[in-house]
């Protein structure tokens, strides 16, 4: 199940390692997930539910949902999706809610160890790296925290080329912006990047903010500093559906991960729900991996993404059937078939027009939204803006929330598209540096361009959306 | 909401809805050498085809407008269709009574030049057979994606747009 063969991407596998699955022996290698190796061994169900013991397979896999959470070497709750295999590692499937094990040292955490910069990037995707160039070209002394071992966020698996205009990246494709942007940010000394951290809270300590954060689940890190950017990006919606919990059923951007970022073939034939760009983009990745698309289903009457990408996998055979929804999964232990039927002008489904497809995967691409746990922790003002995906932080044309010193950006802010977050990145870097007194007036120019920027790219009918939402997340109080 | 254009329900623009928004190269000019034409009919903010254009053959004045091309201005180079995040540059060159398409191929196998390929209409469906007279591959093209030229019955040349390769 692992690809080795790609039009467009090189799979580059690290040393082979063994680690056992309920005490069997399975072939992985270093750099892989847990949750990928184990796909590539065919394994889907990671988890029971505590109540109805259903199986559970993944849903996100970038580390935002609970749905691959196992055993790892006795240690229960690990998120598969996100920790590494390591030689020898036992793996168990979790049963509901697991113990901790009793004879286990706990980590030690009463000497934290700090770390002390100007201002502390949260999220090493376009935005967050963008936040990090930019914050310390202007003078700043930055770290960036990430919960993944590898920086670019979801631009990892990004095999498209980008959109937009070419300074901007247009025409390059994600992945290899993530190259660009991760070598942009290692060329400087000012900058720190901590991988395999996951911050898990903002305080204010006196005059410092502190990010408070753990490393690989086991070591506790204390990052002091002036200013936050809270880069944190999206999760997949999931929408109703009979059976939307069984192995099978995955977020589009989990196939993504799996099949562009780790080589693994996610099954032999897919259906997809939603015909934004993620699902239309997501059914010419598949194709281009070799996997077979049977169809995407879009409750709207029309394509909602680009025509363009629409175009292109009708052109390779792929039906887009407007007007329907999926009814209902089946299968015993994993998805077998999927069920969808046409909607009447009312969305309600039209009975005796369903059509069942023979599939091992059903991708939903229903829609992100933004992540704002930490904001929402740090006080910052939260207003539900439909427009940008949910709730949103409300902030300032520089990307400053409510709470002073705290900065959002990227679809974490409200859900758009990557290279909006890398425009949005930019401001929220900049402007942290001159609030804080390091970056001199100059760079305010910077931040105007970048404004006029994500002006431009959001003026078309795509983002006058986008826009008017805007507009109201930068609205404080009501 | 009741003006939804028929292409955004379908996935798929046919060529009369394609040139009630952009006009179609003349016969003439289809005889003289290859020219791109955009099968670009939204209004999204992009511009690498204008950016890489050589000849300032593409009118676009904001990133969102529609690439409108100057027929007499294209040289046929090919670079938007190189370049195009969409895969949405085609170019046609009417040769006797075959018409040449050029195209982006970002699947594998990437066809060899002489070879025959299935030829796909704009849904996906087989509609006859052709030979493939270029390859720029992926490595040797100006945007990372392969390009290639397929012959094609002249009759099918508004209809072509993939092809599909079958080796045995």
């Amino acid at each position: 199940m692992r690809l080795n063969e790609h039009p467009v991407l090189r799979f580059e596998r690290g040393r082979e390692v063994t680690i056992y699955f309920e005490g069997k022996p399975l072939k992985a290698y270093e750099g892989e997930m847990i949750a990928t190796a184990l796909y590539a061994a065919g394994i889907r169900v990671l988890n029971y539910s505590p109540n109805e013991k259903r199986p559970r397979g993944l849903f996100c896999a970038i580390g935002k949902c609970s749905s691959c959470l196992m055993v790892v070497n006795g240690i229960p709750n690990v998120r598969t999706c996100i920790t590494l295999v390591e030689d020898g590692m036992r793996i168990e499937r979790q049963h509901g809610r697991s113990r901790l094990p009793t004879k286990a040292k706990p980590p030690e955490f009463k000497d934290a160890k700090v770390v002390r910069v100007d201002i502390i990037v949260v999220g090493g995707g376009p935005a967050g790296l963008m936040a990090a160039i930019h914050a310390s070209r202007a003078g700043a002394k930055v770290v960036l925290i990430d919960e993944n071992h590898m920086l670019g966020g979801q631009l990892v698996k990004q095999t498209h080329k980008f959109f937009g205009k070419r300074e901007q990246f247009a025409g390059v494709r994600g992945v290899e912006i993530a190259r660009i942007l991760e070598e942009e940010l290692r060329k400087s000394e000012n900058v720190k990047a901590f991988l395999e951290t996951s911050a898990v809270g903002i305080f204010q300590e006196g005059e410092e903010k502190l990010v408070l954060a753990v490393r690989k689940e086991r070591e506790l890190i204390e990052f002091r500093g002036r200013a936050v950017i809270v880069a944190t990006g999206a999760m997949e919606r999931m929408i109703p559906f009979e059976n939307n919990d069984l192995p099978g059923v995955y977020g589009a951007g989990a196939i993504q991960t799996l099949m562009n970022t780790y080589g693994v073939k996610p099954g032999d034939r897919v259906l997809i729900v939603g015909a934004g760009n993620v699902g239309l983009i997501l059914a010419y990745q598949l194709i281009q991996a070799g996997v077979e698309v049977k169809a995407i289903v879009e409750a709207m009457p029309k394509v909602g993404g680009y025509f363009v990408h629409a175009a292109k996998v009708r052109r390779l055979g792929v039906p887009i059937l407007t007007r329907h929804t999926i009814l209902r999964a089946e299968g015993k232990e994993k998805v077998e078939r999927a069920v969808v039927a046409q909607l009447d002008e009312n969305w309600r489904p039209i009975p005796g027009t369903e059509k069942t497809f023979e599939v091992d995967v059903i991708a939903l691409a229903v829609g992100l939204r933004p992540s704002i746990e930490l904001l929402h922790q740090a006080g910052c003002q939260i207003k539900y803006v439909r427009e940008l995906g949910g709730h949103v932080a409300v902030r300032d044309e520089w990307m400053e929330t409510t709470v002073r010193g705290i900065f959002v950006a990227g679809d974490s802010a409200g859900i758009e598209e990557a290279t909006t977050a890398m425009l949005e990145g930019k401001i929220a870097g900049i402007a942290a540096a001159l609030r804080l007194g390091i970056a001199d007036e100059s760079w305010v120019d910077e931040i105007e361009k970048a404004q006029r920027d994500l002006d431009e790219f959001r003026s078309g009918p795509f983002g006058r959306h986008v826009a008017e939402g805007i507009k109201k997340a930068l609205v404080v109080g009501e | 909401m009741n003006e939804i254009p028929a292409y955004l329900q379908r996935g798929y623009i046919t060529p009369e809805e394609l040139f009630s928004i952009i006009p179609k190269p003349s016969e003439e000019r289809l005889r003289k050498r290859p020219v791109a034409v955009p099968e670009c009919p939204q209004e999204i903010p992009c511009a690498p085809c204008r950016e890489i254009c050589p000849t300032g053959a593409i009118n676009m004045p904001t990133p969102n407008d529609l690439p409108i091309v100057d027929y007499d201005k294209c040289i046929g180079c090919s670079l938007c269709v190189q370049i195009c995040p969409g895969l949405a540059f085609f170019m046609v060159h009417y040769v006797g009574d075959k018409a040449r398409i050029t195209m982006p191929h970002e699947l594998l196998p990437v066809p060899e030049k002489g070879e025959e390929v299935v030829l796909l209409n704009r849904v996906g469906e087989p509609v006859g057979k052709g030979k493939v007279i270029t390859v720029v591959p992926r490595e040797k093209s100006k945007g990372d994606t392969p390009i290639i030229v397929v012959e094609v019955p002249i009759e099918l040349a508004w209809d072509v747009r993939a092809v599909k390769v079958v080796r045995e």
